[in-house]
């Protein structure tokens, strides 16, 4: 089943195309990479699909709903969580105020979110940080907290934009599973990443992409051994051989 | 103990003017109280939503005004003007929102700033309906200042828990979350320019019911007094500063000491410099001690300066440091 789906998506900054028709369909379940040199444009594809701007052409659909130019509260109401690649925790609040903030987008009460709140925060193993105000934790638990948060909306599919960017090997480890638990949660996930070891072992299908524009998309085994995606990273000459 | 502080405080401030019938005291703590609440609406949205706003006196204005106009034309009780005035309030709130909490930080104070000119300037030009520059004189309803006293003071407790109240609620976590990261909280699903337009709402309410409860007390209101940038747009802004920007006592700690401030500069240090001048006999001292009694926003100033260096988070953000700074000993105690 096609949970979500991009069609033709432009993005032009003044007369830059940052993405230039770039198409792909994500399947219920799956983890779906997202691949490209630096200023490829897979941010740009994010920041599109959460709507923090309008997108030059093109639609994007979710669960058969078109979601193009949908106010960006709305896309997670409707179950798209993401995490930003910088960081935004919310500073001068505890790690346990920032995950009830995003907990109340499904919930009323307090009550109800502080406990959607604690039950995410055990999932996402940051519920011993909970009384820690958010802008003192170190980079690999702020960018745990962006997935916790994310998580705590409850949503069905997740965007994150390199989440393991920084993290030292055990802390690598330690996001890989997660993002494993996440998915065997029935949770879909689109992940951008630039480090090859999450991407290839976590990733079920692979997009890549270079100055906006698909190059290759397939199996992880598949897209690296394109010879286009060799190039994109390492140049003409790796490419021969 | 600090949890029943403001509830002791609460019965000494119900007794005080029973106990000490002190009219120019009275007075003074009528002032404090009505600056709670407007100190307590600045508070909302710009201590705890991050929207910092310059205009506070388009909405204190709209509230005296609503409740001097009802008045002045229908003859209805200044009173009505208490419930009325918050909801006038709230209409000038609104469309001000609505339009301009497209911008962002600076950008929104400087239309907030724009609004709080706009409101002065119509009341000054509509002399049709509000007799402009020669002001709304009504008769008070009561020559003592008691009633008025425990009106003011019902208003600034509810204002102080109803904030209270709202920031224990989702609303609450949805300001914060604003202030703290505007892109951060769309993502969490927080249509921030609603929850914007709900936290000014709030302010514009507690804001116009102080103006109307202002215009029933002092009886007469012009556009240079209530649509005031300094006198009350500043000093709302001054209110939060100095007792603490985001914090629920914040504004009451603030307002007692901006007004004590403004008492103190507007008697000449309470009347010092006159009597040093009478001692001595001095005229230059004598022309100093003028001077000083309009010196209260110079006074303001340095007040500030010095809140701002020493106490970033106002009086009872930084309480632990006040006290600590305050009481050496104390501090070596805990650290033993």
């Amino acid at each position: 089943m096609i949970l979500f789906e991009v069609k033709n998506l432009v993005k032009h900054f003044g007369g830059l195309a940052a993405v230039n028709n770039v198409s792909f369909q994500v399947e219920k379940g799956e983890i779906f990479g997202l691949i490209g040199p630096n200023g490829s444009g897979k941010t740009t594809i994010f920041n599109c699909i959460s709507s923090y701007f309008p997108v030059t052409g093109g639609n994007i659909y979710f669960k058969d709903q078109k979601i193009t130019g949908m106010k960006t509260n709305k896309i997670c109401k409707i179950g798209i969580g993401r995490t930003f690649q910088v960081v935004k925790p919310l500073g001068r609040l505890s790690v346990l105020d920032n995950v009830i903030a995003a907990a109340f987008s499904k919930v009323q009460t307090k009550h109800e979110a502080r406990d959607v709140a604690m039950e995410t925060m055990e999932f996402c193993g940051l519920l011993h940080r909970k009384d820690v105000i958010a802008r003192s934790l170190p980079i690999g638990e702020r960018k745990r907290l962006e997935i916790t948060r994310a998580m705590a909306t409850r949503p069905e599919l997740l965007l994150l934009d390199e989440t393991a960017a920084g993290l030292n090997p055990t802390e690598l480890e330690g996001a890989i599973d997660l993002i494993k638990r996440i998915r065997d949660k029935g949770i879909t996930i689109i992940i951008v990443e630039h480090i090859m070891k999450v991407i290839m072992t976590i990733s079920d299908r692979i997009h890549a992409i270079n100055f906006g524009q698909t190059i290759a998309e397939g199996v992880p085994k598949e897209v690296s051994n394109n010879k286009a995606v060799i190039e994109a990273y390492l140049g003409e000459d790796y490419a021969q051989g | 103990m600090k949890k029943f502080m403001p509830l002791i405080l609460l019965i000494i401030l119900i007794i005080f003017p029973l106990v000490y019938q002190n009219a120019y005291y009275q007075h003074l703590m009528i002032l404090v109280f009505i600056w709670v609440a407007i100190g307590s609406g600045w508070n909302m949205i710009a201590g705890f939503t991050g929207q910092v706003s310059f205009g506070d006196a388009a909405f204190f204005g709209t509230g005296a005004y609503t409740a001097g106009l009802l008045a002045h034309h229908f003859g209805i009780s200044a009173w009505w003007g208490m419930a009325f005035g918050g909801i006038m309030a709230m209409a000038v709130a609104f469309p001000f929102g609505w339009i301009c909490f497209r911008l962002r930080g600076a950008y929104f104070a400087l239309a907030s700033l724009a609004l709080n000119e706009v409101c002065r300037h119509i009341a000054t030009i509509a002399e049709p309906l509000t007799q402009g520059m020669v002001g709304i004189l009504i008769m008070p309803t009561f020559v003592s200042k008691i009633p008025y006293y425990y009106i003011a003071l019902a208003l600034a407790v509810v204002s102080v828990i109803s904030v209270q109240f709202i920031m224990q609620t989702k609303w609450g976590y949805y300001f914060l979350s604003i202030r703290e990261d505007q892109d951060a909280a769309e993502s969490l699903g927080i249509d921030t320019h609603r929850y914007k337009m709900v936290s000014l709402n709030i302010a514009a309410f507690l804001t116009g019911m102080a103006g109307a409860l202002f215009m029933n007390y002092m009886g007469f209101i012009d556009p240079e007094v209530v649509f005031s940038l300094h006198d009350i747009s500043i000093m709302a802004i001054l209110v939060g500063i100095v007792g603490g920007v985001g914090t629920i006592y914040g504004p009451a700690v603030g307002a007692f000491v901006m007004v004590a401030v403004h008492e103190f500069f507007r008697t000449g240090f309470f009347g010092f410099f006159k009597g040093l001048a009478v001692l001595t006999g001095s005229d230059f001292l004598n022309i100093a001690a003028k001077y000083i009694s309009h010196a209260h926003v110079l006074g303001f100033g340095i007040l500030v300066v010095l809140v701002i260096l020493y106490l970033p988070n106002g009086i009872v953000g930084d309480w632990n440091k006040l006290v600590g700074k305050l009481v050496p000993f104390k501090k070596k105690e805990a650290a033993t």
